[in-house]
């Protein structure tokens, strides 16, 4: 197993030179030079400097798929509060349901959680999302658990490697939303397991070979049970 | 002001400080738990806690930018902060400091990334010494980079002054009330641009070019100190 870290960087530290590479996210160019903007690790690759900040709030992007928790009913549309900087409209037409105008509570109340997707981001980011697509319902029972939204990638694993995993020796359904949301139903012994797992996940995202350092883990605990 | 404490002693200030020499910091990252960012800072006696909340939706909306946020930093003396007790509330020192504070974060923030928002930093002077409002900047910076603001610069703050006809740097609490002049400044410490800059007493043109020196060597030091705690905090995390 690969030991290496990664460099952590923080804003206003010196990355390099427009002549010689590109910025990429994360990142502002002044005079020439390339710095960095927040707090985050640093990827180099061959064209681009990006910097993958370790904290700060979700970006949402359209299409992502993210876990909301409905703040209030309004007469024709939902707020929900899908982790981002500002809340998201529910409209009633982006719902399965045939909603009339002022019986949205009948459908989903404040506190209630949806799976949902984005469905427009504008350039005041005012945000729109839908539960028009494949797989997208309310939430009815399992556990939700919040992680930092940047390590989503990490926990999705390569093609989805590493959540396959978890749930290959879990026997959980697991749903991971992009706004750092996470949602999890099964027994309540491979759910205790999924989050220690997701924990540790978390406090190792920065070092190599990770997904098969948690096969290994989950692997050795299967032959415990037995 | 004149009065009997003699502030220099064999080249040596009351504290036992050089000329140039700053007091003592100590500054931790990360130190609330419900806060997006926050850092508690100790400078000299000074104890300072800065958090970060946001960016969030601003409301009241008229307060809203459609094209960038806003940043509302509040500064706050707890009454038990000085030797009288404070009558607690925003009085109008305190908010002049809240605004001046605010305008040089706005300049280092990226504002333009979340347009209609509001970026909430509060600064809580528990036990003031003199300088409370750059500790107070220096803190809310560092809290800010915890909470993953992306930012242009780290701004960093320190004060200069004149005590018995002598330049110094970072006054402490008596040379603040028995000096000549105080000059609390706060840069941009890639650039060296001053974001704010104060001044309380009377400075010669020549001094003031010493003072305003002096301060910003002070700043660079302190920025120093703050780059440690934050990496100090985040490679541990990383392990």
């Amino acid at each position: 197993m690969n030991l290496e870290k990664r460099t952590i960087v923080i804003p206003s530290q010196l990355l390099g030179d427009v002549k010689k590479d590109k910025a990429g996210s994360g990142t502002f160019i002044e005079n020439g030079k390339i710095y960095s903007e927040v707090i985050g690790v640093l990827n180099r690759n061959k064209e681009y400097i990006n910097v993958t900040p370790l904290k700060g709030r979700y970006n949402p992007n359209q299409n992502d798929f993210v876990i909301g928790i409905v703040m209030e009913a309004m007469q024709s549309s939902w707020l929900v509060d899908i982790n981002a900087a500002y809340p998201a409209l529910l409209h009633v037409n982006e719902v399965p349901w045939d909603v009339e105008f002022g019986e949205t509570e009948k459908y989903l109340n404040h506190g209630d959680v949806v799976m949902a997707k984005v469905l427009s981001v504008d350039q005041e980011k005012k945000l729109n999302i839908t539960l028009k697509d494949r797989n997208l319902y309310k939430v009815k029972g399992g556990n939700i658990i919040d992680v930092e939204p940047s390590k989503v990638p990490r926990i999705i694993g390569k093609k989805g490697s590493m959540i396959s995993l978890l749930k290959k020796y879990t026997n959980c359904r697991i749903f991971v939303g992009q706004n750092g949301r996470i949602w999890i139903d099964g027994e309540d012994k491979g759910i205790k397991k999924v989050i220690n797992t997701i924990e540790l996940i978390q406090k190792e995202s920065l070092s190599y070979g990770l997904t098969n350092k948690i096969e290994n883990l989950l692997k050795n605990d299967a032959k415990d049970v037995q | 002001m004149k009065s009997d404490i003699k502030l220099f002693e064999n080249g040596k200030r009351l504290d036992g400080r050089r000329p140039d020499e700053l007091r003592k910091i100590k500054i931790e990252v990360g130190v609330l738990h419900r806060a997006e960012g926050s850092c508690y800072l100790e400078w000299g006696d000074n104890k300072v806690l800065a958090a970060v909340y946001g960016p969030r939706e601003a409301v009241p909306r008229h307060t809203q930018n459609p094209l960038r946020a806003i940043v509302n930093a509040r500064y706050n003396m707890a009454a038990f902060s000085v030797d009288d007790r404070k009558r607690p509330g925003p009085d109008r020192r305190s908010r002049e400091i809240s605004k001046v504070i605010s305008e040089a974060l706005e300049y280092v923030i990226l504002l333009e990334k979340f347009p209609r928002a509001s970026i909430d930093v509060n600064i809580e002077v528990l036990d003031a010494e003199a300088g409370t409002r750059v500790a107070g900047l220096t803190a809310a910076a560092v809290a800010l980079v915890d909470a993953g603001i992306p930012m242009k610069d780290i701004p960093v703050g320190c004060a200069a002054g004149k005590i018995e006809g002598k330049v110094v740097l970072d006054l402490g609490k008596e040379e603040d009330n028995y000096g000549d002049a105080d000059l609390p400044i706060v840069i941009s410490p890639r650039t060296n641009e001053i974001l704010l800059l104060q001044m309380d007493g009377h400075l010669t043109p020549k001094e003031f070019d010493e003072a305003l020196d002096l301060a910003i060597k002070g700043c660079h030091e302190v920025s120093k100190m703050q780059k440690e705690a934050i990496m100090k905090k985040f490679e541990k995390e990383a392990q």
